[in-house]
């Protein structure tokens, strides 16, 4: 397994720690002018999403963890679990409900996804930073209150919930920004 | 205010424009008009600018220094092996104190070093340190002339220290008071002080998530606590530290503190928690001076870190008599950083390492 030193670490570096894969957020070198020099390392845990901070001793190494992100297709879900297929080389991958996480709430069959893997398991999957999506429910609008204030919530056929202008009827398709969970706009046909 | 180069580029993104200075012309201007006002501030008290090698066959063998090894392709062409590496000095000390030892009187230089391994928000591999030397002087007395060149180059700063004669002078804490105040540990070696298991137990109170360190090594310790705890907490201005654990004495003298507790006579200058100036109440006892390198040589030989030559001809000027003296050494960069208001030393380096 390839390994770093700590001159080696760099804010985004993918590297093990206790056991787990972690994504460097900040290194600070301190060392006292005649004394012993360290590396403050701050981290967040990729499976759990935990930060934390570490000291290391300048010179010790540090194992790489061996993930990385590819763009995959998502295929269907048997009820449990979520299918993704590599496109080129129709390799396919499965993922749990814990490692959906939100992006279980945006995604259609057929959707393109940016997939992090660890040791080739999917780790994470994060959906299209936008998405198309028909509204299933939502109440009617309040007649002659067209364009301006206020919002109401509406289901989409993912099951995802957002607040829509209340013109937005039953059936309209929407874009949504899915880092935030708002709506953009109506979606041209 | 220039805007040609330098400004706008982040550090460390340079965007494929790493051929350009990463500090403003600007704070060039400043950097030069600082060094300037250090040079005036010598001249007019009759201390000597002196220039001493970059390069030599010798270096400090102290274990947290880490010297650049230097090889002349151009020498050594007929030899077996080669002719032996030189190194690029860590600091001018030991080439000044030579010239003390041959009666120079006193002494200064604004000269680049190099030291390895040492790149980051205040670190650079290679920067520059003003470093002086008072024949007949202690160290308190040096930090008298410290404060007052701080002040001075400070006034004309947008922030400046105040620099009229009323200003309260910096407080001296000893490195026992910085410790028990900070974090809650007496630093010092004696019946009250804390062991390596005390220590550990204050690493572990202050909630850091420490690296394994030698069971032996109460000093790494030490710099943890300071570097994590201590430094973090000081208040902003001027600071002197003084009275340092002999274990950390380096090139300074020992002594006793007041409560007749064995220290060394060294202090360090921190402003605005940034760690400034080193300085002793220099060491002029040959045997001990060789007796502490040969225990850094052996040191280096425990940790596998790389072995250097013995510094013979310091050591030989030190048996010819090095007069009584006191001598420090100041961050350069970090004192321009702090007049221009820069958070990075590579926004006062035209080019720093990533760049060089």
């Amino acid at each position: 397994m390839a390994s770093y030193t700590t001159n080696d670490l760099r804010t985004g570096l993918k590297i093990m720690f206790d056991g787990e894969p972690c994504n460097i957020t900040d290194v600070e070198f301190v060392k006292p002018g005649k004394g012993q020099a360290f590396a403050r390392v701050k981290y967040r845990v990729l499976t759990t999403g935990r930060v934390n901070e570490k000291t290391l001793k300048t010179g010790e190494s540090v194992e790489a963890a061996d993930v990385h992100e590819t763009e995959m297709q998502y295929l269907y879900n048997d009820g449990t679990t979520w299918h993704f297929m590599l496109p080129d080389t129709y390799e396919q991958h499965e993922a749990s409900e814990e490692v959906m996480g939100d992006a279980k709430l945006w995604i259609k069959e057929q959707d393109m996804c940016s997939v992090t893997l660890y040791n080739n398991h999917p780790l994470s999957v994060d959906p299209p930073n936008h998405v198309t999506l028909e509204i299933t429910r939502t109440d009617p609008g309040v007649r002659g209150d067209t364009s301006s204030g206020g919002s109401k919530p509406a289901t989409l056929e993912t099951g995802a919930v957002v607040k829509v202008p209340l013109f937005i009827q039953e059936g309209e398709v929407i874009r949504v920004d899915t880092r935030s969970g708002e709506y953009v706009s109506r979606a041209k046909e | 205010m220039s805007r040609t180069a330098g400004d706008g580029a982040g550090v460390g993104d340079t965007g494929g424009a790493d051929w350009r200075p990463s500090a403003s012309f600007e704070t060039l201007r400043r950097r030069a008009a600082l060094a300037a006002a250090v040079r005036r501030f010598f001249a007019d008290r009759g201390v000597l600018e002196v220039e001493t090698p970059l390069l030599a066959a010798a270096t400090t063998p102290e274990t947290h220094l880490v010297s650049f090894e230097a090889r002349d392709p151009a020498a050594g062409q007929g030899g077996e092996s080669g002719a032996p590496p030189c190194y690029l000095q860590t600091s001018p000390e030991l080439h000044m104190k030579r010239l003390l030892a041959a009666g120079s009187g006193p002494i200064y230089q604004l000269s680049r070093v190099a030291r390895g391994g040492e790149r980051g928000r205040l670190h650079n591999p290679e920067f520059t340190l003003l470093e002086w030397y008072r024949p007949g002087w202690d160290h308190h007395r040096l930090m008298d002339e410290v404060e007052a060149l701080v002040r001075e180059c400070l006034s004309l700063s947008p922030s400046p220290v105040a620099s009229d004669p009323d200003a309260a002078p910096a407080p001296r804490l000893t490195y026992r008071q910085l410790f028990q105040e900070h974090a809650g540990v007496d630093p010092a070696v004696g019946p009250t002080a804390a062991g390596v298991a005390g220590l550990d137990a204050a690493i572990r109170a202050a909630g850091i998530s420490a690296p394994e360190l030698p069971a032996d090594d109460r000093d790494a310790r030490l710099s943890l606590l300071l570097t994590h705890v201590v430094e973090p907490r000081l208040p902003a201005g001027l600071l002197f530290v003084h009275a340092f654990p002999p274990s950390q004495a380096s090139l300074a003298r020992l002594g006793r503190d007041a409560d007749g507790r064995e220290v060394a006579e060294r202090f360090e200058l921190y402003l605005d928690g940034v760690e400034l100036a080193n300085g002793f109440h220099e060491l002029t006892d040959a045997a001990e001076q060789r007796r502490r390198f040969a225990a850094e040589l052996a040191e280096r030989r425990r940790r596998g870190l790389p072995e250097v030559p013995m510094a013979e001809r310091f050591l030989a000027a030190l048996e010819a008599g090095l007069p009584t003296s006191s001598g420090v050494a100041l961050g350069f960069d970090r004192l321009v950083m702090r007049a221009v208001g820069a958070q990075h030393i590579d926004d006062v380096l035209a080019f720093p390492g990533d760049r060089a």
